[in-house]
């Protein structure tokens, strides 16, 4: 279907019915029991599971593929976020010419970028990525342009912002005053109550849900095609290619230009769902977050950097807001002693200490299964599958790239 | 091997997909309406308290959240009723809030506008929370603030000093008790002119955001108005740890005062390097040289150490005030954490008794009937003497506290003694003074 090998057809036909039940799948206690701390099923979260992913298959096109370390990508995130609020902030809260002037905006900044650092090859060209984005970040950060010409143009710390006095042209009183599609709200959210659930349909989260399979679908069509094998031959060898006489430059810079496109993109989806633009998701931490991600989830598979995305910002929000009060409910059916005792010792790893938790996972993970989270899977999947697979591309739902 | 064939039935078959696609969201569109976001239903209602837990003003964080811990023990009736006592409305009863045992959530801003407004989305639309209270910098207050108007639930500032919190930024959904850099000059600049004489060369450092900005502006303006002159504002990034290659130009620049525009972490930092670089016992002008921090709090005193001895700064409140609100404010808090609440915990107890006992006053979780109870309310008894929470920006007018290092601190709390109350009439402004205009506070939004 859709001009897909069945493998790849099952593959997209799993993702499309794990976004669109998203709703009922990460939400799997009732709203008032414990572990309803665990529920991940509201549209904020949601979104960010989404838009994430999209970042995630994007980056994965360029270093999956190609190899290519960029470690500058959440610049292109940044772009197209401060592309997306001004489009809000000169025409109005229609979300259309936010996300198209965010995938143009964070193309052109993707091919200068790109047309420089490609002259290199890894860690060099990581580093270059890494300067490129450091510079950006503080260019909005520290708002250089905006003071420039002596208006804001990223507001600095403060974070881009919609304000009542913006011209927004195209906004009239029958439109909602949040960002909208076509009078659509993207916050309006339909509850499902069932005996003790609750379950969100948000229309926002559908349509990144949707835009997200748009997304992955294009990336299978890539990793199957004639450029994505030759993105692949540039992983395996680039130097024995160019002495076939192939100049591998145009594939890479065409790769590292759809790559920013896709993170533009996710930007003006941020942006989107939530109009406010501010420079801490261009920082170098962010696009560190993306490899982590990527690698997290399996480099060079469909489906892995989706399951990266989706485990980093599951940990960022749910571990974050576990506090001590949280865990003396926790464990109040202990005697006084052994309560405090628990408490202490798993005080450490959630709350602000969410992040030493996800970093022994990220150890874990890449000591005992450096094909990430996918290989879990697969060994899993094997572990219960009657026939030994002759080789690795034949059994799981998924292709590592070489 | 590109699969690009296109047949009748695989056109038939992804346009009844894409049309499927396209037409969920429409089905769902019917939306619950309850009157307003996240109405209580049960026995419980929900507060968030949103802190920075990491980051340059951690420590505010966890200061702010030891207060609202203890707002909501003495809103359920728990402990010794804190300032709930002394209180002038006596609408709350120690019953929670309409009868509702208070419930709360925590989250972590990292002093980050996008991790604050996640942070405060997942409270409202995950677990319910009808308020969102606290913060410790006015970038993530401003952010945050705006997300509260869009979801319609009330927002009740935190630490926010910034002119444009209640100024540009002002929104009908949310409330600010802390004071700002407007009232901070105007309470300093009289104290300084005594001080220092009315002939002098400032050199500013600003943080490199919304707070720093006013702030200096507001600094620079009133202390312009009694003669000194400002030699030069050089603006440094909120994450800067270190300051000397900032603190080493000052010494050529003529200037014989240094206006810290720095909050948190970043003033203790810079203050350390101004004085390992000796700046206090440098004359210039024939002058001593003199360091001014016009936002002060007792914990950047405490992490400063001797450095802050006879530095001149200003503040909301102090634990040192001894009206019965605040003698009774630091006697439950010590008793519970052993020590003495900073003005940003203050100012979040606060806050968290005035949402209450608004929505008891009125007798509805509703943001819009909160909003009407809390514009040109005036109360007592809650640490600042007579307060009034003015409506036409939702900022409150109250006294300021000019303050001053140490000289001989008895302990590690006793870091600053109280100079001066600056009587509220000082202070005021109208609402669309200069510094604070531009802003449109819009209609109070119930949300959905």
């Amino acid at each position: 279907m859709f001009g897909l090998e069945k493998r790849d057809t099952r593959l997209l036909i799993i993702v499309a019915i794990m976004a669109l039940a998203a709703p009922f799948i990460l939400n799997p206690f009732p709203t008032d029991s414990a572990m309803a701390q665990f529920n991940a099923g509201y549209p904020d979260l949601m979104q960010r599971f989404v838009i994430f992913g999209i970042l995630a298959i994007g980056f994965n096109l360029l270093f999956g593929l190609t190899g290519y370390l960029s470690f500058g990508h959440a610049a292109f995130l940044g772009v197209g976020s401060y592309s997306a609020v001004w489009m809000f902030k000169l025409l109005g809260y229609n979300i259309i010419p936010g996300m198209v002037l965010s995938i143009i905006v964070s193309a052109v900044f993707a091919l200068a970028i790109g047309y420089i650092s490609l002259r290199r090859s890894g860690i060099y060209f990581s580093i270059l990525t890494l300067a490129f984005a450091q510079m950006l970040f503080a260019i909005a950060y520290s708002d250089l342009i905006g003071r420039f010409f002596g208006t804001p143009i990223t507001n600095g710390e403060t974070g881009l912002q919609v304000y009542t006095s913006d011209p927004q042209y195209f906004h009239n009183e029958n439109l909602p005053n949040i960002p909208h599609l076509f009078g659509q709200e993207m916050q309006s959210t339909y509850t499902l109550d069932v005996a003790g659930w609750s379950f969100d349909f948000s229309f926002g989260y559908y349509l990144c849900a949707i835009i997200m399979l748009l997304t992955f679908y294009l990336a299978i069509r890539i990793f199957r095609s004639p450029f994505g094998m030759m993105l692949r031959a540039v992983k395996s060898n680039q130097q024995r290619m160019n002495y076939t006489g192939l100049n591998t430059r145009p594939y890479t810079l065409a790769a590292f230009v759809i790559s920013g496109m896709y993170a533009g993109l996710a930007g003006g989806l941020l942006a989107s769902m939530d109009p406010l633009a501010g420079a801490e998701r261009m920082q170098w931490t962010a696009s560190g977050e993306v490899v982590l991600m990527t690698i997290l989830g399996g480099a060079g598979t469909l489906i892995g950097p989706i399951l990266g995305a989706g485990f980093i910002k599951y940990f960022e929000n749910i571990f974050a807001k576990i506090n001590d009060n949280v865990l003396h409910s926790w464990f109040s059916f202990m005697p006084d002693g052994i309560e405090d005792f628990m408490v202490t010792i798993i005080h450490p790893f959630v709350g602000k200490g969410w992040h030493l938790t996800l970093g022994l996972l990220f150890m874990l993970v890449v000591i005992f299964l450096p094909g990430g989270l996918v290989e879990g899977g697969q060994r899993i999947g094997r572990m219960f599958s009657r026939k030994k697979p002759s080789d690795d591309a034949a059994d799981g739902t998924t292709t590592p790239a070489e | 091997m590109s699969f690009s064939n296109l047949t009748r039935r695989g056109l038939i078959k992804t346009s009844a997909v894409a049309g499927a696609g396209l037409a969920l969201p429409t089905y769902l569109r019917a939306d619950g309406h309850s009157g307003f976001t996240n109405a209580p239903t049960g026995d419980t209602v929900t507060l968030g308290f949103n802190v920075p837990q990491t980051g340059p003003y951690a420590e505010e964080g966890l200061d702010e959240l030891r207060a609202q811990e203890l707002a909501v023990q003495h809103l359920n009736g728990e402990g010794d009723g804190g300032m709930m006592n002394t209180f002038s409305s006596k609408a709350l009863k120690g019953n929670g809030i309409l009868g509702k045992k208070v419930a709360f959530v925590t989250g972590d801003t990292q002093t980050k506008s996008d991790a604050a407004r996640a942070s405060a989305k997942s409270m409202i639309e995950k677990d319910g929370a009808v308020m969102i209270n606290g913060g410790s910098s006015s970038g993530v207050a401003v952010a945050v603030q705006g997300l509260c108007q869009e979801a319609g639930v009330i927002f009740m500032a935190g630490l926010t000093h910034s002119n444009d919190t209640t100024g540009k930024d002002r929104k009908a959904n949310g409330f600010r008790h802390f004071f700002n850099g407007y009232m901070s000059a105007a309470a300093l600049a009289p104290v300084l002119k005594n001080a220092y004489g009315s002939d002098r060369k400032a050199y500013h450092l600003t943080a490199d955001y919304t707070w720093g900005w006013t702030q200096q502006e507001s600094i620079a303006a009133a202390t312009e108005a009694m003669g000194w002159e400002t030699v030069n504002n050089v603006l440094t990034p909120l994450a800067s740890t270190d300051f000397s290659s900032y603190i080493a130009p000052v010494l050529n620049s003529g200037a014989d005062v240094l206006v810290l525009n720095h909050y948190g972490g970043n003033m203790v930092n810079s203050l350390t390097n101004a004085v390992q670089f000796d700046l206090l016992n440098k004359e210039v002008n024939g002058k001593k040289f003199e360091i001014v921090v016009p936002l002060y709090s007792e914990l950047m005193a405490a992490g400063a150490g001797k450095n802050v001895e006879g530095v001149i700064g200003s503040m909301n409140w102090n634990w040192q005030l001894q009206d019965e609100g605040s003698k009774a404010f630091v006697k439950s808090f010590g008793e519970k954490y052993g020590r003495p609440p900073s003005n940003s915990a203050h100012t979040c107890y606060v806050q968290t008794l005035l949402y209450a006992d608004a929505v008891e006053r009125e007798g509805t979780f509703n943001p819009c009937g909160v909003v009407e109870a809390l514009e040109d309310f005036e109360f007592d008894g809650l640490g600042n003497g007579p307060v009034l929470y003015r409506g036409d920006d939702h900022q409150c007018f109250k006294d300021v506290l000019v303050m001053k290092g140490k000289e001989n601190p008895t302990n590690e709390y006793d870091t600053l003694e109280i100079v001066e109350v600056t009587p509220r009439a000082q202070v005021e402004y109208p609402h669309d003074h200069p510094m604070f205009a531009g802003g449109d506070l819009g209609k109070c939004n119930p949300g959905a």
